[in-house]
């Protein structure tokens, strides 16, 4: 196993997972003022991956420097205190307030893995506030690196790695040269929990700021998003009197008989 | 059919006996030839027949294997004569006959039967209203840790305060004993009948009747869920003043008559603070409407503080209305681990000087609770700490301003960690995390119950001798040898609100035994009375710590008391049995 490796983890700040989500009332976006906002829940199970690959290394004696990064606004320092508090070495943020699109986010971390040359770079396999599932394999695309999505089960290697992917009705096991590129899904870990002498250590580790200038990065929008709405109104169930009045209202309400 | 309605006999569908034959030969030879006619020819007929027959008209035959009655468990209750039968009472008539391997007792009606309060309750209420099926009655009789067991042949559900009165002022005139029923969640037997007591239940009263956005005044029926009204209010940014783990079943009435605690108190202070009104039925029938919404009121008596823990022995309250703070938008969750009750307790005496007004919640278990939420919970399936601990400290901050918060609880949890206060700790990072974090101490009462039974005391400690409670008792039955593996007693955990000097005493064991009960009490009531605490802190009194009242309150007090209950309910028909002792 290789005895050294670098694993950088994009780690994404969204709308809390348990917030009940709320369009604006522009109907341009979904609602983020005054909202709980907290890591995306995939990039957890990516930074939980990463330590765990650090700690597993660690017993023979070799090392991974855990790299956290994330692209967005200030508050999103806040994401990254959190990854170092679960384990992290250190992190990177780059700067900024403009909207920031899959391809966009792509590039930029392309441009940090050409400064950092990681071993492998871990995502979320998608990130639960735009569900785009787009930035891992983009970011592939771009480095042209082997990439292996929606992993439940890494197993590393002499410079590869094994992973199992769950696919529909089953799973799906590649091995691929590192480095790579590597996003997660829900059953990968379950990420522990930032303990108290971690929290106090993460204050001290290595925050850098990087803005998207300084990687010579086009960040515009490509997408324009024309129309955020809320899903229709659930109707509320309703008691039929008999056997009759259902079959009535299967046939004349719901029309499906 | 030539069998009077009134005098047929359903016999229960555990009665397992080798045909009509044998259950006439077992039948004693006092038993009157007209009892012996109506059973004989009852038994004739098939299950299906019986069916047919008002559900009034009975005879039991309960399997001596099943729960015992409340009733039978506790022989100094004795069933007030003066109230009318509802329903028949059973008489025993044949002590017990063996079947293959059980043994059972029959009982057989000889008083009359009473549909004519039947006939005045269906005219009153909707007919999905009143139930008498057995079945149906089960889940009203027994309570949720099955410790209690009523015999109520009758539930009525009214959906509004004018029903209740009428069913009250009816019973009130008929003495016909009531239960006031909310959620069933109570743990002292409070809400369970005993004998045959009508039980009057709050789950068709489910309005929410106003709620002011500017006051957070919320007025609404007392059968609402907590956990509902908690989501509405959610959803226009403010909260409930108190929450409890049995949110998702418990009515506002029944948090309000019972005076319930729970998990907020600390910050929200108890319902005695937070009602600003109630509407209440008297036994006699009289509305007592004193749903105000104001904050201040300095008129008169401050009657609805009678009602406020009354336990349903004053009336039966059908509207509150209640104060409700602003939601907090930045809610912190961690836990901790420490060493020793002296470390928890520094811990706590820190938190106010350093959380003070963001404190929401601050409360203690210790390992044996957490193994158990361990070993029988999905939500110990992760340890959030490495390593165990002897004590465990879950502290919430409810604030404003994030930062703010985060500011503060860092300094502070890292103050305790330098002076060595607290071991090890874990903050939780999103929604996720503080619901997990949560679940871990809502869930010890359930998981204490998966044990089998579960011996509760909910008592008021002051701080420093808080956790000695736990400690002699552990002690004690050690010394009795009844504690241990392959014992009756799985363990003695300690758990609860530090904030309140509110300790949880749990005993979960195999079973309920009188061994054990008599090994655990007077004890446990000497020994919080020695250290001036109170016997119940939130639970309440119901029926299971009415005879031991004189620990906590003096002669004169329960005096007093009685004659506040001679005053309202002077026919002694709400709620028999509970809440002041025997004379």
């Amino acid at each position: 196993m290789s005895s050294n490796l670098r694993i950088l983890v994009a780690c994404k700040r969204v709308v809390d997972y348990a917030v009940k989500i709320r369009v604006n009332a522009a109907g341009s976006a979904v609602e983020t003022a005054n909202v709980k906002h907290s890591m995306n829940p995939f990039d957890e199970i990516g930074t939980e991956q990463a330590i765990q690959i650090k700690e597993a290394l660690a017993k023979n004696k070799g090392n991974a420097d855990v790299v956290v990064v994330s692209c967005g606004p200030a508050k999103a320092q806040e994401t990254l205190r959190t990854a170092l508090a679960m384990g992290a070495d250190r992190a990177i943020h780059v700067e900024s307030d403009e909207e920031l699109q899959p391809l966009a986010v792509a590039k930029l971390l392309k441009a940090v893995v050409e400064k950092e040359k990681p071993d492998i770079v871990i995502l979320g396999k998608q990130a639960i506030d735009d569900d785009s599932n787009q930035t891992g394999q983009m970011l592939a695309g771009l480095l042209n690196w082997p990439q292996a999505t929606f992993a439940s089960k890494v197993e590393l290697a002499e410079k590869a790695m094994t992973v199992t992917r769950e696919i529909d009705g089953g799973v799906e096991t590649i091995k691929t040269p590192l480095p790579a590129i590597l996003t997660t899904d829900l059953r990968l870990n379950v990420p522990r929990y930032a303990s108290l002498p971690n929290i106090m250590k993460a204050k001290k580790k290595p925050l850098a700021k990087l803005t998207v200038a300084e990687l010579g990065v086009d960040v515009k929008p490509r997408l324009e998003t024309l129309k955020v709405a809320e899903p229709p109104k659930r109707q509320g169930g309703k008691l039929v009197e008999s056997v009759d009045d259902l079959v009535d209202k299967l046939k004349n309400e719901a029309k499906v008989l | 059919m030539p069998l009077p309605a009134r005098a047929a006999i359903s016999l229960s569908a555990n009665l397992r006996v080798s045909g009509t034959r044998s259950l006439w030969q077992q039948l004693p030879a006092r038993t009157s030839s007209s009892t012996l006619a109506r059973i004989a020819l009852a038994s004739t007929y098939t299950r299906a027949s019986f069916s047919t027959f008002p559900k009034v008209a009975y005879a039991s035959v309960a399997a001596s294997n099943k729960k015992p009655f409340t009733a039978d468990k506790y022989p100094y209750l004795k069933r007030d004569e003066s109230f009318k039968k509802v329903i028949l009472r059973f008489e025993l008539v044949s002590t017990y006959f063996q079947s293959v391997n059980e043994s059972y007792s029959l009982y057989c009606d000889i008083s009359q039967l009473t549909e004519k309060d039947v006939e005045y309750f269906k005219s009153i209420l909707a007919p999905s209203a009143l139930s008498q099926d057995e079945s149906d009655l089960e889940a009203f009789n027994n309570d949720w840790m099955h410790k209690y067991r009523g015999q109520s042949k009758l539930v009525l559900k009214p959906s509004s305060t004018e029903q209740v009165s009428k069913i009250l002022k009816y019973c009130n005139d008929n003495k016909l004993a009531v239960v006031p029923q909310g959620g069933n969640t109570g743990l002292v037997g409070g809400g369970v009948p005993v004998f045959d007591e009508i039980i009057i239940s709050t789950a068709n009263m489910t309005s929410i009747r106003s709620f002011d956005t500017v006051s957070g005044a919320l007025v609404c029926d007392a059968g609402c869920i907590l956990e509902v009204l908690d989501n509405y209010l959610a959803e226009r940014g403010y909260i409930m003043p108190l929450d409890l783990g049995a949110k998702g079943s418990c009515h506002i009435g029944g948090n309000v008559a019972t005076n319930a605690g729970g998990l907020r108190l600390l910050r929200y202070g108890s319902l005695h603070g937070t009602v600003l009104g109630l509407e209440v039925v008297l036994p006699d029938g009289t509305i007592l409407d004193n749903l105000s919404t104001l904050r201040k009121d300095n008129t008169g008596y401050d009657l609805k503080q009678l009602f406020i823990g009354s336990e349903g022995t004053l009336g039966i309250v059908t509207g509150v209305s209640i104060m409700t703070p602003k939601r907090s938008k930045a809610v912190n969750v961690a836990l901790l681990g420490v060493s020793s009750f002296e470390n928890v307790q520094a811990a706590y005496k820190r938190s106010r000087d350093e959380l003070s007004e963001i404190l929401s919640a601050f409360e203690f278990f210790d390992k044996g609770s957490i193994d158990l939420v361990k070993k029988h919970l999905v939500a110990g399936k992760n340890d959030p700490l490495e390593s165990p601990h002897p004590f465990y400290i879950l502290i919430e901050t409810s604030g404003s301003n994030k930062e703010h918060d985060d500011e503060k609880l860092n300094n502070y949890l890292e103050g305790l960690l330098t002076d060595e206060i607290v071991q090890d700790g874990v903050v939780a990072q999103d929604t996720t995390q503080y619901k997990n974090l949560w679940a871990i101490r809502e869930g010890i009462p359930e998981a204490c119950s998966k044990v089998g039974s579960v011996y509760k005391y909910d008592l008021s400690i002051p701080v420093p001798v808080f956790y000695q409670m736990v400690e002699d008792m552990r002690n004690r039955l050690d010394k009795e040898g009844v504690l241990g593996e392959d014992k009756s007693v799985d363990s003695v955990i300690g758990f609860g609100h530090i904030g309140d000097g509110n300790l949880h005493l749990n005993i979960p064991a195999n079973s309920y035994s009188e061994e054990v009960i008599n090994i655990i009490e007077p004890y446990v009531y000497e020994w919080t009375a020695k250290h001036a605490g109170s016997i119940s802190s939130e639970h309440g009194l119901g029926l299971f710590k009415s005879p031991h009242l004189h620990y906590s309150k003096s002669p004169s007090m329960i005096q007093m008391m009685r004659r506040i209950k001679n005053m309202l309910d002077p026919n002694g028909i709400m709620n028999p049995y509970k809440y002041l002792p025997e004379k």
